[in-house]
């Protein structure tokens, strides 16, 4: 890995961090990255699927996980994970992570990790070959590609310290407030950073100086590295040995702080909690005095370390090492902005023609298209293109449940409400209302609980048992006047074309044995129209690709019950047209319909 | 700090409550009493289960984290000859101990408080070892010797043998390692019992998160009977949310001789534990001239450096430098006051003996995310409380700050400053962080 981060680099945010996570977007804006850094957010306690968030301008949407797994199943290109789960969570988080692998980096924030636990954790993902950034750290960035969270700041002080392009410094610094601060002084002093990394303040971080400094070093970027170091620890003498070795060859400029520690004894911890000389050699004057032997460039102070930097990159430029690097353009993010209050995925009117899901009307709207009500269906529901046999099956649902005549309840409403002399709306709404768990039902619920007995590998028999433990006859079994012998031929259609032009109906097989058992019982247990159709819905998405956790959630968002009502409204509307055709009067129900029994109301 | 000592009690007591867990086959009597003074032990004799104080001859010494204790003549354990320390002895011994002041041979003093009380163990050079486990680098150690006692300390190389004990070696490795390291010169009668007391050692010192553990000696005596004599404890206080059940409410006391916190460092701590933003305060030299209030534990450090480096550079001492400290993570407005009120009243106690003017460092490197102009809004509510004091003081006020909204803090703090009539340099990101630090010594 030569470079942590590229322009097309994406993290799975672990935790909902709004600021953070638009402190990220407003840099990729900035810099003109083609997708956001974010391409989705774990967020195991929310309820909601997405979180919206200002790019440039406009809004975007990222979707939220419940797990890191459920995020990268559906990210694959993801392979940095920002761990910015609390102390008590953060090891978990970074252990699962690497369990699940094919994450490259992973950036750990939370201070105060138990340190057994960080050393499980950093010698994990080293065996397995993966960076970690902290913990105990705002993190890392590679200026014009990829900034983690809050490193850097606001966006104009990004721009000040040129954090917004690669310069040719390569910056490690352990706390997080100063890598700011020498990206300023490296800005002022030289051309800005082509990679920095704060490795952490607490005493075991995954990856340390050397680590990083060994990346830079084959990056071609870097032309020079600038290393902040601390007292306490030994880390800098890795560094020494590395250049001994020529493992280092870049010019190397550096400084240990911490040399106040020095004038007192003991009991003042100065920093951060890695931050404590156990030996000489770990004060910062050893540090800074056997970096200064070995060739590096240590300045006589703090003070002095932007003039050290100025000399070294003046000396690099006049080699020609370092050019002149050009200024990108840049976006600006706008100061004020407004959240949108609603939101639309399906169609689009802001265009010469609207659009559904990205076609034109006019693209799906005339025959020679050759696109029907299905393809319709297709876009403005599920924001898909479904194929052929998926269209013409939908199409031959929606004619299936048009009508069923004038008794069943819906129709009924509507013609009753049509006699009272309200308007086609009105009175198909009250035909609508009717629709639910008794009237069209099935269908949702021969979905629902045939695929659930069909996940679980119930057998038929299984299945019966555990519907009767529930108390609810099977949905989708059993019909008036048909049977086996005197079969439904809607049904039969349904099957036929299923079984022409299905790649396959498992759902359906099983269904069949299922009806097999139950005609056993009583010849009219047929599976019936409304019981064929969910089943064959969920064939239908099953065989395009669709998770079984999706289907789950269009069962239960009541998309089966859509095709119904959809189908049922064609028909109402003819019932209301036929009531208003034929001029009939206000409907009353004979009073001899009616059984009355009505004792007096006791008092209490 | 990660990493926090605890009272050779505290840390007996957590053996003993986890002993069948880890030490089944061996036995320990854990009995020990801590105590404050000579009327608190007499007491505790009268209690249940505490009988033993009354029948066997005691062992006293001071339990407040430092060792070399028999070296500092601080272990009560014979009267006229070895053994014979009674009750009432021990309890005199321990009155006159909190009587006055104790130097030890280190030179650090202060008055003892805490005691614990145990019984004399009678036994044998030969039945004294030494066990120890750390972190070291990345990896775990365990060192064992045959030779318990001061002995150990005195050839240390020869006479202790060390494990190296990665974080992932599991467990049949490690025992294995155990056993081939075990020091040769233990007895071949007792070193089967030792391998297995070292293991389970390494076992307890592992799954309690202690980032320290030494006994030394342990003795171990016959029938299985251990007794631990002398006992050395760091836990590893990060871990503390997983371990609160197990460690109980474990107190973190302070090393001895270390001057007791100032009442004002003791309300900054407080301030802190109470607070998500992080105050920090160490009072170095109350007298000093040069006081810092700076942003971020970084920008703390090397503001501390460089006014050591001026102040020397410059005619003056370490001695300028009166405190260090740091306040970061987003404190609200009323936490800065009170931490800018804290630091002025402090400055504005004593006139500069050579009659030189006080420096306030109002320093700080580019924040992250912190928004400056409203923590600087709790600096100028103090400084129109304390303007006049520090005027007496001649005080001068220089500012450094960057980050989110710094343009508006370094205006504000400036126009109230010269409102007040305080002497103020107020600079930006432009200027290097430290460079304040120059301006205010070089003058």
């Amino acid at each position: 890995m030569e470079k942590l981060y590229t322009r097309d680099t994406q993290a799975i945010f672990w935790n909902n961090n709004k600021t953070a996570i638009q402190r990220m977007l407003d840099y990729d804006y900035t810099i003109k990255r083609d997708t956001p850094s974010v391409a989705a957010i774990v967020a195991p306690t929310s309820g909601n699927k997405f979180e919206k968030f200002f790019w440039g301008p406009d809004e975007i949407m990222i979707p939220l996980y419940k797990s890191t797994a459920d995020a990268r199943k559906e990210h694959e290109n993801t392979d940095v994970l920002l761990n910015f789960a609390s102390f008590r969570t953060a090891y978990d988080v970074t252990m699962e992570a690497i369990e699940i692998g094919g994450f490259k980096s992973i950036m750990v924030t939370a201070e105060g990790i138990p340190e057994r636990l960080a050393r499980k954790m950093n010698n994990t993902a080293r065996n397995a070959g993966v960076t970690v950034i902290g913990p105990a750290t705002v993190g890392a960035i590679a200026p014009g590609a990829f900034k983690i969270a809050n490193i850097g700041g606001t966006i104009e002080n990004i721009v000040n310290s040129k954090l917004h392009r690669a310069g040719s410094c390569g910056l490690v610094t352990r706390s997080g407030g100063l890598f700011n601060e020498l990206s300023n002084i490296i800005a002022i002093n030289a051309d800005g950073i082509a990679e920095g990394v704060a490795i952490g303040g607490d005493r075991f971080v995954g990856s340390v100086f050397i680590d990083n400094m060994l990346r830079m070093e084959k990056n071609p970027e870097v032309k020079y590295m600038v290393l902040l170091g601390e007292v306490g620890g030994t880390e800098e003498y890795k560094i020494i040995e590395a250049i001994k070795a020529g493992q280092i060859t870049k010019p190397v400029i550096a400084w240990c702080i911490g040399t106040i520690a020095k004038h007192f004894s003991s009991g003042v911890q100065f920093g951060h909690a890695g931050a404590s000389a156990n030996a000489d050699a770990e004060t910062a004057a050893a540090k800074n005095k056997a970096m200064a032997e070995a060739g590096i460039y240590v300045p006589a102070s703090f003070n002095d370390l932007p003039g050290t930097i100025n000399e070294v990159y003046e000396k690099l430029r006049a080699e020609g090492t370092i050019q002149e690097i050009p200024e990108p353009d840049m976006n600006v993010v706008p100061k004020v902005r407004r959240s949108k209050q609603f939101i639309c995925t399906i169609s689009d009117d802001r265009g010469e023609e609207c659009t559904y899901a990205g076609f034109p009307i006019s693209s799906v709207a005339t025959p020679d298209t050759g696109k029907g009500i299905g393809d319709v269906i297709s876009l403005l529901w599920f924001k898909k293109q479904y194929p052929k046999w998926a269209t013409d099956f939908i199409e031959t649902v929606i004619k299936t449940v048009a009508d069923h005549g004038p008794a069943v309840s819906g129709a009924h409403n509507a013609k009753v409400t049509a006699r009272a002399g309200k308007s086609v709306v009105e009175s198909l709404v009250t035909g609508l209302l009717t629709i639910g768990p008794r009237f069209g039902g099935a269908i949702d619920g021969a979905a629902e609980h045939f695929k659930y007995a069909d996940d679980n590998g119930l057998t038929p028999a299984e299945f019966l048992g555990h519907m009767k433990k529930q108390g609810i006859p099977i949905p989708g079994i059993g019909h008036r006047i048909k049977s086996l012998k005197n079969p439904d031929l809607r049904v039969t259609g349904l099957m036929n074309y299923a079984a022409e032009n299905f790649p396959s109906t498992p759902l359906l097989d099983y269904a069949r044995t299922v009806e097999a058992l139950t005609t056993s019982k009583k010849e009219n247990l047929i599976l019936n129209v409304d019981g064929t159709i969910g089943i064959l819905m969920v064939d239908m998405w099953r065989a395009l690709g669709y998770s079984e956790d999706e289907i789950n959630e269009f069962i239960a968002s009541g998309t089966l019950n859509s095709f119904f009502i959809v189908g049922r409204t064609i028909g109402f509307i003819g019932h209301v047209l036929d009531e208003k055709r034929l001029a009939m009067p206000m409907y009353r129900h004979p009073m001899d319909d009616i059984l009355y029994d009505v004792p007096e109301a006791e008092e209490i | 700090m990660a990493q926090k000592a605890i009272r050779e009690y505290d840390g007996k007591a957590l053996f003993s409550k986890q002993w069948e867990n880890y030490f089944s086959g061996f036995h320990y009597g854990f009995k020990s009493v801590l105590v404050t003074s000579g009327a608190e032990l007499l007491a505790k004799a009268e209690e249940h289960g505490f009988e033993w104080l009354k029948q066997e001859p005691l062992v006293a010494k001071p339990d407040m984290l430092f060792g070399k204790r028999g070296k500092n003549d601080l272990v009560l354990f014979k009267d006229q000859k070895p053994g014979d320390v009674s009750l009432e002895v021990a309890a005199k011994w321990i009155d006159e101990k909190i009587s006055h002041t104790t130097t030890l041979l280190t030179g650090q003093h202060g008055t003892l408080s805490h005691f614990i009380i145990e019984p004399f163990t009678p036994h044998s050079q030969e039945q004294e070892y030494y066990i120890s486990a750390t972190c070291v680098g990345e990896d775990d150690v365990l060192y064992m010797s045959a030779e318990g006692g001061m002995e150990v300390e005195e050839g240390w190389d020869e006479k202790v043998n060390e494990v190296v004990i990665p974080i992932d070696m599991d467990d049949a490795d490690m025992e294995r390692e155990v056993k081939a390291n075990v020091p040769a010169d233990i007895p071949a009668q007792d070193k089967a019992k030792f391998v297995s007391f070292a293991i389970a050692f390494f076992k307890f010192y592992r799954d309690m998160n202690f980032a320290y553990l030494e006994i030394n000696p342990i003795v171990m005596l016959d029938n299985n009977e251990m007794a631990i004599l002398d006992l050395v404890a760091r836990l590893d206080d990060t871990a503390g949310f997983m371990m609160k059940e197990t460690w109980g409410d474990i107190e973190y006391p302070t090393a001895f001789g270390m001057e007791d916190m100032t009442p004002e460092e003791k309300a900054v701590a407080l301030a802190d534990s109470k607070s998500g933003a992080s105050l920090k305060l160490t009072i170095l030299n109350p007298m000093g001239r040069v006081w810092t209030m700076v942003a971020g534990g970084g920008a703390s450090v090397v503001y501390a450096d460089t006014i050591a480096d001026f102040a020397e550079a410059n005619g003056g001492s370490i001695a300028d430098l009166a405190n260090y400290g740091e306040y970061s993570g987003g404190p609200t407005t009323g936490e800065t006051k009170f931490y800018a009120d804290t630091i002025i009243d402090l400055m504005t106690r004593h006139k500069d003996p050579k009659g030189e003017d006080k420096i306030m460092i109002i320093g700080g490197a580019i924040a992250n995310f912190t928004d400056v102009a409203k923590t600087f809004t709790g600096i100028i509510q103090s400084f129109d409380a304390n303007a006049e004091k520090m005027k007496e003081h001649n005080t001068k006020i220089y500012v450094r700050r960057g980050g989110p909204n710094y343009e508006k803090g370094l205006k504000d703090i400036k126009e109230a400053a010269d409102r007040l009539g305080l002497y103020i340099e107020v600079y930006g990101p432009e200027t290097h962080v430290t460079d304040i630090v120059r301006m205010a010594l070089e003058k």
